[in-house]
């Protein structure tokens, strides 16, 4: 039965969904299936149910008829987290990457960061994910994340979104370190309101993380949208060389000088030479991308 | 942690050729299930990993009655719950054994 790419919405599908629709139909093959029963051996010490896969998918498969290595977080399961087997899944896809030159690794994330039951582990994943990262950029491919899932990018996911080559991210998609709860809970709700879900996805949503240039690429809620965002920044990732590097240390010192001051994401908007800020979260993808062609520093090869 | 296991004899094998299946999602009120092509044609075979404790007699009714309706002989299934509920068990078995039919 063919999937339809433009019917099925990102945030909605589960992991495995997202994979075999992402790419080439009937392409993918994985590693470590669930009858592998690679599961965490740390849930069980808490009475917690664990899942087949560890909540992540890892696989080869093709994209345009050119061959990926790909990983889909499942957000559902424990909210996507790194636990060990879970990262050293991750890992262990990234250090292949290396010897099988891909056309592109693939990097679905829905996570909230590390897996608080087995947290030296799932920290320890990060790290090795983020080094992983780098060697297979130094190697020449690139390594895209897609972000659109229910669960974001947060804590350790953040950090590594932020390694990689490129990102796509859709309106439902978050990108940050710290999530609501985490900034509420140490610094109170004067400070940032987690229950005001505007205030949310405005500070961290996928519109601010792409006018800001912490992505490369905005994307409807639907897989098709998602496949032509990869397919398109997988020809542009930008080199990973000692000029790239030092692009980003300017590039985000500047945006600290500009934007320090403002106290609300739509101030920083304003700044950057957009006409009506508040009319950019009812925006839909295309008025969206107008608006971002109309501001300068959302497009950039500094990362 | 409660670990449960049923097994029952089918009259006839599942449809269909396919070697293994998985449905659904580990998280609160769904569960994944697990089918994969390994019994004899007249042997099924269903484990159950389950947080929640006590529900024996529940799973038992429901297996028995997807065993009933489907007749899924040949397949072991194995199932990680996350606190489901019967009718959401039910329909996840029954998603699965159409799977392995496809």
């Amino acid at each position: 039965m063919a999937i339809d790419r433009d019917a099925l919405s990102w945030y909605e599908a589960s992991a495995r969904q997202r994979v075999d629709a992402l790419l080439d139909t009937g392409s993918f093959a994985e590693f470590l299936g669930p009858e592998e029963r690679r599961m965490s051996p740390h849930l069980p010490l808490f009475d917690l149910p664990r899942a087949f896969d560890d909540g992540v998918v890892v696989g080869r498969g093709r994209l345009d008829g050119r061959p990926v290595l790909v990983a889909a977080q499942e957000g559902r399961f424990m909210g996507g987290a790194f636990g060990e087997v879970h990262g050293a899944k991750l890992v262990g896809l990234l250090r292949a990457a290396r010897e099988i030159k891909p056309a592109a690794v693939l990097i679905l994330f829905d996570t909230g960061g590390v897996r608080l039951q087995e947290a030296n582990a799932g920290e320890t994943a990060i790290a090795e994910t983020m080094r992983a990262i780098a060697e297979v950029r130094a190697d020449g491919v690139p390594v895209i994340g897609l972000i659109g899932g229910r669960a974001g990018a947060y804590g350790g996911g953040g950090l590594i979104a932020g390694t990689c080559s490129r990102l796509a991210v859709s309106e439902g998609g978050r990108i940050s370190v710290s999530g609501p709860e985490v900034i509420e809970t140490n610094k109170g709700a004067e400070e940032f309101d987690s229950r005001d879900r505007a205030l949310v996805w405005r500070t961290m949503g996928g519109k601010h993380r792409r006018l800001t240039g912490g992505a490369d690429a905005f994307c409807a809620d639907s897989v098709s949208a998602f496949r032509e965002a990869a397919r398109a920044l997988i020809g542009r990732a930008p080199a990973f060389d000692l000029a790239t590097l030092e692009a980003e240390h300017a590039r985000l010192r500047n945006r600290l000088e500009e934007f320090g001051d403002c106290r609300d994401a739509t101030e920083v908007w304003a700044r950057l030479g957009v006409n009506d800020p508040d009319a950019v979260p009812a925006m839909d993808a295309r008025a969206f991308d107008e608006t971002v062609a109309g501001v300068g520093g959302a497009n950039h090869d500094a990362r | 942690m409660e670990s449960l296991t049923f097994r029952h004899t089918t009259k006839k094998p599942l449809p269909g050729a396919k070697p293994q299946a998985i449905t659904g999602v580990v998280a609160s009120g769904n569960l994944e299930v697990l089918l994969e092509r390994v019994l004899p044609p007249d042997a099924c075979e269903v484990a159950i990993e389950t947080p929640i404790t006590g529900y024996g007699p529940v799973w038992e009714a429901v297996v028995a009655d997807f065993v009933a309706r489907a007749e899924p002989g040949g397949i072991r299934i194995s199932i990680n719950d996350g606190g489901a509920r019967p009718d959401t068990v039910s329909l996840r078995l029954l998603q699965g054994a159409r799977l392995m039919e496809g």
